[in-house]
C-alpha cells in the first residue's frame, strides 16, 4: 500500500487543521474564554492522524483526556467540536460533555475520557464486537504513557491477547504525565511489557508521521487479517502544558522549544514530501491558509452560538422510558 | 485569630501531624510532582498546589509521587495502614473511586469486622469532589453517599477551613479508614484557623446558625448556601437553624432531630444525585423519630438525577443554591405540600 498524493495532501491538511485547533484554543482559554480542563495534543499530530488513516467508520477508537487531535484524525466535525468546547447547544455532545468528552459514534470515535485507563478496556469491547458481527473493524485504543501504568490496560492486553482480538493499542509516550517523567513512572518498557504478553510490539518516532503510517499499516493489517493485537510505542512531544494553565515548571528549560526546531511533525513532513518531490510548498501552503481560515470560522461560529437550555438538563439520561 | 484558605490550613493540618508522628505519609499521582524529570522538583504540590512544600520538608521517603495506578497506590495505602503506618493517601478527584473500590469498601473497610476486630486500619483518603468547576460528568460529582453506605469507613465533608484543619487531624489520628472530602470550588475560601493542632471529633454536627422557624441540615459546600439562605430569609422575617453535621458516617443524630423538633420544620440540602443521598438519609431519620413534632413534610433540595453536565448554562442549573434553599424552606413555612416532582 502506497501513498498517493492526495493521501499526503489530505494527511498533511488533517494534521494542520489539528495543530490550528489546539493553537486557537491555547489563545482562547488564557484569554478566559473557555470553561473548564482543556489539554491540548499540539505536537502529537503524526500520531493521530498516522494511524486514523487506516481507518474508516466500521473501525472504531477510544480516546483519552487529550483527545481533540484524535476525534479530527477520525473523521468527528471540527465545528462541531468547537461549539461542545464552548459549552453551546449546537455541540458535537450537546454541549454535555465538553473537551474532555467529545464522542461521535457514527463515526467510530467512542470518546475522550476523563479517565486515565478508561479507554483499553472498551477497544477490547469494540474488537470483539467487529470480530462477532464480522464487519472487517478494527479497534484502537490511543494509552498515554501515564495511562500505560493503569491495571485496566494490562488487562486490555491480556484479554485482547487471550480472545485474538483486532486491538491495537497506541501508547503515546509524550515523556511526562502530568508533572511525572515517563522515565520514572514506566518500569521495564513498552515493548517489552507487550512482549510478556505475547503481542507484537513496533517502536516509532511519533514525530516521523511516516514512520507511524508504516506501524499502524502493519498491525492493522495484521489486526483485519484475524492476526490479534499490536502495540505501537509512539515516542513524541506535547508543546503545552499537561492542562492550559500549568506552569510546566517539570521539563528543562528549552526543552519543548529544541523539539519544536528539530523534530516538529509537520516541518518533518514538509521537509520530506517537497525534497522527493511529492507535493509542491505552494500546495503546503495553501493547506495551512485554509486551516486557519477553517479554525477562525469554526471560532467566530461556536461563539456566536446559544448555550443549551434548562429543557437540555434532565434529556439523554436514558435510552429508553424512565 | 488568622485567617486560612482551605487550601492552606489543609496543608497545615498534614504538615502537623507528619511533625508530630513519622508514620504518617503522603502519597499520590503529583503530591510533588516533577519525579524523573529535568525541571523542578515538587513542581506541582498536587494539581491544585494542596501538598506543596512537603516533600521539601519531609523528603521523598514520607512524601511518595506514584504513577497512575489507583488501584495499585489505595490497596498499597491501605496494606501499610494494616502493618503500622499512618497512610494519607490522595485520590485526585473522587470520581476516580470507580478504578480502585475494591481496595476501599471490599478491603479496608471490612478487614476490622471480617477479622474478628484483630486488624486496625488507620488510612485516610483524601479526595476532591463536586461540582462547578465545569469539570463535566466525570470529575464533578459528590458520591459520598456510597462511601457513607459502607460500614467500616468514616466520612468527614468539612464545609469551611476551620473544619477541615481539624477534621483532617481527627482523620489522622483516628485508627479506622476515613473517606476526607474536599469540595474543589472551597480552596480559596477563607476562614479564622488557629495555628496550632487541634482535632474535631466526628459525630459532632456543628450548628451555624440558630432561629425557630425552620432546621436547614446541610452538607460540605451546602452549609455555605444554607448559610447565605438563612441570612437572606431572617431579613424577610424567617428565622432558621442551619446544622452542618460535618460528617457523614458517623452522623450526629441528637443535634439533627433535637433542632428539628425544636422548629418542626425540615429542609436538607445536599449536592448529591436525589436517590439514596444524605438528604434522604436524614428524611428517613427524620420522619422515623419524630414525625410528631413536624409542622410540614421535609423538603430536600439537591441536584437532580443526571449526569454533571459540562456546559456552564447547565451546571449552574445543576447545583443547589441559596434561591433554591429559600424556595424550599417558604414552602414548609406556607405549608405548600406540592408532590416532588422527579
Ligand atoms: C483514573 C484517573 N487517574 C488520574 C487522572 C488525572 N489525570 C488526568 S490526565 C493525567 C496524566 C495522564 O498522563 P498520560 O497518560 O501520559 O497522558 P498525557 O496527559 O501525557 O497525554 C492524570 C494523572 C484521571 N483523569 N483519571
Ligand atoms: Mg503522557
Amino acid at each position: 500500500m502506497q501513498l498517493s498524493r492526495d493521501d499526503l495532501l489530505n494527511a498533511y491538511k488533517r494534521m494542520r487543521l489539528i495543530r490550528e485547533f489546539e493553537d486557537a484554543l491555547h489563545e482562547e482559554f488564557s484569554a478566559g474564554n473557555i470553561p473548564g480542563f482543556v489539554h491540548l495534543y499540539a505536537g502529537e499530530e503524526a500520531s493521530g492522524v498516522g494511524v486514523c488513516m487506516h481507518l474508516d467508520d466500521r473501525d472504531a477508537i477510544a480516546s483519552t483526556h487529550r483527545g481533540h487531535g484524535h476525534c479530527i484524525a477520525k473523521g468527528c466535525d471540527e465545528r462541531a467540536m468547537m461549539s461542545e468546547i464552548y459549552g453551546r447547544a449546537d455541540g458535537l455532545c450537546g454541549g454535555k460533555g465538553g473537551s474532555m468528552h467529545i464522542a461521535d459514534l457514527s463515526k467510530g470515535m467512542m470518546g475522550a475520557n476523563g479517565i486515565v485507563g478508561g479507554g483499553p478496556p472498551l477497544i477490547c469491547g469494540a474488537a470483539l464486537s467487529a470480530k462477532q458481527r464480522k464487519t472487517g473493524g478494527v479497534a484502537v485504543a490511543f494509552v498515554g504513557d501515564g495511562a500505560s501504568n493503569q491495571g485496566t490496560t494490562f488487562e486490555s492486553y491480556n484479554l485482547a491477547k487471550v480472545w485474538n482480538l483486532p486491538a491495537i493499542f497506541v501508547v503515546e509516550d509524550n515523556g511526562y504525565a502530568e508533572a511525572t517523567a515517563s522515565a520514572w513512572s514506566v518500569s521495564g518498557s513498552q515493548a517489552k511489557r507487550a512482549a510478556g504478553f505475547d503481542i507484537p510490539a513496533i517502536e516509532v518516532d511519533g514525530h516521523d508521521f511516516f514512520a507511524v503510517w508504516e506501524a499502524a499499516r502493519e498491525a492493522i493489517e495484521r489486526a483485519r487479517e484475524g492476526g490479534g493485537p499490536t502495540l505501537i510505542h509512539c515516542r513524541l512531544n506535547r508543546y503545552y502544558g499537561h492542562f492550559e494553565g500549568d506552569a510546566v515548571t517539570y521539563k528543562a528549560p528549552g526543552e519543548v522549544e529544541k523539539v519544536k526546531a528539530e523534530k516538529d511533525c509537520l516541518m518533518l513532513f514538509r521537509q520530506r514530501v517537497t525534497e522527493a518531490g511529492l507535493l509542491d510548498a505552494e500546495a503546503l501552503d495553501q493547506a495551512d491558509r485554509e486551516a486557519k481560515a477553517r479554525i477562525d470560522q469554526c471560532l467566530s461560529e461556536a461563539k456566536a452560538a446559544p448555550a443549551p437550555t434548562e429543557a437540555a438538563l434532565l434529556t439523554d439520561v436514558y435510552t429508553s422510558a424512565y | 485569630m488568622p485567617k486560612k484558605s482551605y487550601r492552606q490550613a489543609i496543608n497545615e493540618a498534614l504538615r502537623q501531624e507528619m511533625e508530630r508522628d513519622e508514620r504518617v505519609i503522603i502519597m499520590g499521582e503529583d503530591i510533588a510532582g516533577g519525579m524523573g524529570a529535568p525541571g523542578e522538583d515538587d513542581a506541582w504540590g498536587g494539581p491544585l498546589g494542596i501538598t506543596k512544600g512537603l516533600m521539601t520538608q519531609f523528603g521523598r521517603e514520607r512524601v511518595l509521587d506514584t504513577p497512575i495506578t489507583e488501584s495499585g497506590f489505595i490497596g498499597a495505602a491501605v496494606g501499610a495502614a494494616a502493618t503500622g503506618l499512618r497512610p494519607v493517601a490522595e485520590l485526585m478527584f473522587v470520581d476516580f473511586m470507580g478504578v480502585c473500590f475494591d481496595q476501599i469498601f471490599n478491603q479496608a473497610a471490612k478487614f476490622k469486622y471480617m477479622f474478628g476486630g484483630k486488624a486496625v486500619t488507620p488510612l485516610t483518603i483524601r479526595t476532591m469532589y463536586g461540582a462547578g468547576f465545569r469539570a463535566a460528568s466525570q470529575h464533578s460529582q459528590c458520591l459520598y453517599p456510597l462511601f457513607t453506605h459502607i460500614p467500616g469507613l468514616k466520612v468527614a465533608l468539612p464545609s469551611n477551613a476551620y473544619e477541615a484543619k481539624g477534621l483532617l487531624i481527627q482523620a489522622i489520628r483516628d485508627d479506622d479508614p476515613v473517606m476526607f472530602f474536599e469540595h474543589k470550588a472551597m480552596y480559596d475560601d477563607e476562614w479564622e484557623v488557629p495555628d496550632e493542632p487541634y482535632a474535631i471529633p466526628f459525630g459532632e454536627a456543628a450548628v451555624t446558625r440558630e432561629g425557630d422557624d425552620v432546621t436547614i441540615v446541610a452538607f460540605g459546600r451546602m452549609v455555605n448556601m444554607a448559610n447565605e439562605a438563612a441570612d437572606n430569609l431572617a431579613k424577610q422575617g424567617v428565622s432558621c437553624t442551619v446544622v452542618d453535621p460535618r460528617t457523614t458516617s458517623p452522623l450526629d443524630r441528637d443535634t439533627i432531630l433535637e433542632t428539628a423538633e425544636e422548629t418542626g420544620r425540615v429542609v436538607v440540602v445536599d449536592e448529591a444525585h436525589p436517590r439514596c443521598n444524605m438528604a434522604t438519609d436524614v428524611a428517613a431519620l427524620v420522619g422515623q423519630e419524630i414525625f410528631g413534632a413536624l409542622k410540614a413534610p421535609v423538603r430536600m433540595v439537591t441536584a437532580p438525577h443526571c449526569p454533571v453536565p459540562f456546559s456552564p448554562a447547565l451546571e449552574d442549573l445543576y447545583i443547589p443554591n441559596a434561591a433554591k434553599i429559600e424556595a424550599a424552606v417558604h414552602e414548609v413555612m406556607s405549608g405548600v405540600h406540592a408532590r416532588a416532582a422527579e
